[in-house]
Order: C-alpha cells, then structure tokens, then sequence
C-alpha cells in the first residue's frame, strides 16, 4: 500500500464524516439539544420589545 | 444574584470597536487615494507613496486592521455573552488589544518604506510575523479559556465560527511564513518554485475563506437573530453549514494558479472544491435571511439589520460569482483582470465591512450606556451611501474586466494581437474613475459613522455590565 491509498482512504473517510455529521444534524435526537442552543444569543435582558423567544417550527 | 457579581469585560470590545471605525476610515481612505493613482497618475509621490508602495498598505489595513478589529470586538461580545462568563485570561486580553494595535502602525511604517516578503496578504516581514503570532495565541487562549469556563453546556453556533477562523487563521499564517531571516528586515521564504506559490495561495484563499468568511459568519449568527429578535431559521442547516464549510474550503486554492506551473490535475482539484462550496455558502446566506421570517417589517425601519440583511444578499452574489470564476475556461478570461478586483469587493465591502458595520452600530450603544445610536437617521443614511458605493465600484470593475479580458485575448486574421496592452488601459480609464466614486461614497459613509459613534460616546457610561446567570440557574 503506497502513500496514494492512504489519501484516498482519507478523502473517502472525510466525506463518510461528513455525510455522519448531516445524519446526526438532522437526526430525532439532536432537536432538543439545538433548541436550547439557538435560544443562547436571548438569555440577555437587552432585548426590549424584540424577545420572541419560541423557536421556529423547523 | 449576590452583591459581588462578576461583570462582562466590556473594555476590550469597546476598545476594538472603536478602532474598527478608526482603521475603517485609514484603511478606505488608502484605497481611494490608490483608486485616484489610477485615474490620475501624477498621484505618485516619490518612492513611499506610489501606488506598488500602498497598495499592499491598503489590503492589510481593511482585512487585518479593520476587518481583524472587528472580528476581535464580536466574538470577544459574543463568546462572554452566549457562555455567560466573564473573558477569561487576565493580562493576555489587554495584550491581544495593544499588540494587534502595534502590528497595525508596523504595518503602517514598513509596507510603505518598500519592507515586504512579496507574498499578498503576508507581506509583513517576518518579525512582524512572529508577534502576529504572539498575538494570535493570546487570542486563542482567551477565547477557547473562555469557552471552556462557560456556564452553559452548548457552544453556540456563532462560537463554531469564530473558533474555527482562529484555529485555521494560526495554521495558516504559520505554515506561509515559515521563512529564512537574512537581515531584520528581509526574509526568504522556507518553500521555493511552484510549491512556494501554491502555499500561499493555499493562504491567500483560506483567509478569504477562514478570516473573510468563518469570521465574519461567527457575527452574521449572533447578530442577525438579535437585532432580528429570533432565534436562527434553522440550528441544523447551521451545523451542517459549519461542517462543510471545513471539509471544503482548505483544497480551493489552486484556483488563484490556473494556467501556471501548478500541476493541471490539481487546478482541476481547486476547481471542483470552489464549485462544491457554492453549496455551504448558499445554505449559510439562506440560513442567515430566512432568521428573518414573519419580521420581514422590521427590515423597514431598522437601518442596523438593512447591512446586516444586504451584506447577506452580497456574500450570496459574491460565492455564486467565486465558483463560476473558478471554472478554468471563465478563469481564462477573468484572471488577471479588474474583474477579480471586482469579485473581491463585492465581497469586502458588500459582505465583510456591511456585516461588520451592522455588527458594530448594533454595539456601539450598548458599549456606551445608551439605548441607541446618537442618530439612527445617520445609519439610514449610511446604509444608503454604502450600498450605492458598492455597487458603483463592482459594477464599473465588471464591465473593465470582461472589456479587459476580451481584449487581451482578441487576435487578428493573422494570430497577432489586436490590441496593444495600453489600448485595454486607456478603455478603463472612465470605469476606474466611477471606481474612484464608488470608494469616495463607502469611505463617506465610514466618516459619517465616526461622527455619529463620537456622538453616542459623548457622555455615555462605560461600565461593564454584569454577567447574567444562564437560564435554569435563576427565576
């Protein structure tokens, strides 16, 4: 096995932790938790009159 | 709540914000008066101050001094408020500020006295390279330090951002500037031949993509769901906007050397990678505009989300355009010519200085103990001469550089050249002065930003204000 497998090896393992990453990202199971973080920016209580705070539906 | 709350360092960020503004003005002013060197060659005085001399001035000073200042003063906001904490690293902060300040005047005393490594966008000599570096790490240390002592479990998005630009910022910079010393002032770089230039354009791209890009979308996804008031159109699409935009924008470098020494399989390699990344860009834009659904009124009468909402609309136009100019047989035309000057300003003023401009009106009076700006009228304003600006400067650099490039490449019946290459400069000449007037609006608007930034300091409180308890902890 010469260097140039090692890279394909490592491009195609790049891509397969990309297309996890997608999987988890829109997966059941991370909803609850990217919720709470998108609302992180509005824990301050400088936003007069611009608090809506629910999320969208998606 | 007890009585020895700990308070946001707000210091550092009105320090940085301020100096945004400042170096903003220096920086643009630069750039028109090398604008005016062009319409008007008399311009060049004597050997400090031609146009070879100030123009890397020019691009250090928007990118680093402006663009640097401003990236400091919103993620050092933003890292403090969305892990609620004070920033963490006692004198390294402080350091971070006067060290990046004394870069800049060093920038400003060597680049035109003719010190340079010749390499664009890493011209500073290397020991000004190797206190960026001091300089960086301190930045690093700070901002991880401070997500690490974060009150709350998540890193926000925005955080992904700003960390991503200050990881691969260092990576890049010292992987480009590893360089052999002769004198204190002159430097040889470590790589020679084709590799010497497909390292720095592996830099020059990835600070377009990490410094330009990652940066400034740290700021798009903080500021624009506050001063929107909601949250962000899609958490996930952000997450995947990250991730591919790290799996992607390190191999789009080779598309500055089309045509050139550079091995072909691997411009194609560039590409194919610049063509892939219209996709995260896309996503990203959208994300960023869609924040806004069901507020689409607020666009109507809030000057600050007018830059942040347009400076979306011009990175959209900016990484649609990039791919395209990035297909070798379009390249062919481009390369070279007014039309990448163009490109890149579509994205510098459109993008980077409209997102950082929005970012920093939406600062300023909350640095300064005020509920807003001295004169929202003055930001309308603003808004109105940037934007004409902007597209007065890349709608006149379009036009030169396809006349440019379809003149340089016309040939007679006999395969010789049509046009000498002065005929093609003398056919810029109306479109470098529209250029010109493009410059003088955006910098006009900047000095209206100045006078109206003095104003709301004039009186105001600088207390820092206190670091609020994350949500569950409190009520």
């Amino acid at each position: 096995m010469d260097i140039n497998d090692l890279r394909s090896i490592t491009t195609v393992l790049g891509l397969l932790c990309f297309l996890g990453i997608v999987g988890w990202a829109y997966g059941k199971s991370s909803k609850k938790g990217f919720d709470e973080a998108a609302n992180l920016p509005f824990a301050e209580h400088d936003d007069d009159g611009a608090a809506s705070k629910a999320s969208h539906p998606r | 709540m007890s009585g020895t709350q700990t308070t946001y360092n707000d210091k550092v960020v009105r320090q940085f914000a301020v100096m945004t503004v400042i170096w903003g003005i220096v920086g643009m002013l630069v750039g028109v008066i090398i604008a005016a060197q062009l319409v008007w060659p008399e311009l060049n005085f004597g050997p400090w101050l031609h146009f070879g001399r100030l123009r890397p001035l020019h691009t250090n000073a928007v990118i680093f001094a402006f663009g640097g200042c401003a990236l400091f003063a919103t993620s050092y906001w933003c890292v403090q408020r969305t892990s609620h904490t004070r920033l963490w690293g006692g004198p390294l902060i402080p350091f971070t500020f006067w060290g990046w300040q004394i870069i800049i005047l060093l920038a400003a005393v060597t680049l035109p006295l003719g010190i340079t490594t010749g390499k664009e966008y890493a011209e500073l000599e290397w020991p000004v390279d190797i206190l960026i570096t001091l300089v960086w790490v301190a930045y690093a240390l700070v901002f991880f330090g401070t997500i690490a002592v974060r009150k709350v479990s998540h890193i926000y998005v925005a955080n992904w951002f700003f960390g991503a630009f200050i990881i691969a910022v260092a990576l890049l910079h010292i992987v480009n500037s590893m360089e052999m010393p002769i004198t204190l002032t002159k430097s040889y770089s470590m790589y020679s031949g084709v590799q010497d230039a497909m390292i720095q354009w592996w830099y020059g791209h990835n600070a377009v993509g990490f410094f330009l890009t990652a940066g400034f979308l740290g700021m798009m996804y903080y500021f624009v769901p506050k001063q929107a008031g909601r949250p962000v159109y899609s958490y996930r699409l952000s997450v995947v906007h990250f991730w591919a935009l790290i799996f992607t924008y390190m191999w789009a470098g080779p598309h500055h050397l089309h045509y050139t020494a550079l091995p072909d399989w691997t411009q194609s390699v560039g590409m194919i990678f610049s063509l892939i990344l219209l996709a995260p860009s896309w996503g990203g834009m959208i994300n960023g505009i869609m924040t806004l659904s069901g507020a689409w009124h607020k666009l109507r009468d809030d000057p600050v989300l007018k830059f942040l909402i347009t400076s979306l609309s011009f990175y959209g136009m900016s990484t649609f355009e990039g791919p395209m100019m990035s297909i070798k047989t379009v390249n062919a035309l481009s390369h070279y010519t007014d039309w990448t000057v163009g490109h890149v300003h579509s994205g510098a003023l459109g993008w980077v200085a409209m997102v950082s401009i929005g970012s920093i009106y939406y600062l300023l009076p909350k640095l300064f103990g005020k509920t807003e700006m001295y004169s929202t009228k003055l930001v309308t304003t603003h808004f109105w001469i940037a934007t004409i600006g902007t597209v007065l400067y890349i709608a006149s650099m379009w036009i030169a550089g396809v006349m440019q490039g379809l003149m340089w490449r016309a040939v007679n019946a006999d395969g010789t050249l049509a046009y000498s290459f002065v005929e093609s400069v003398k056919g810029s000449y109306p479109f470098w002065a529209i250029r010109w007037l493009g410059g003088v609006l955006f910098l006009t608007g900047m000095l209206i930003m100045a006078y109206n930034m003095f104003k709301t300091m004039a009186g105001g409180k600088t207390q820092d204000m206190p670091v609020v308890a994350p949500a569950g902890h409190h009520a």
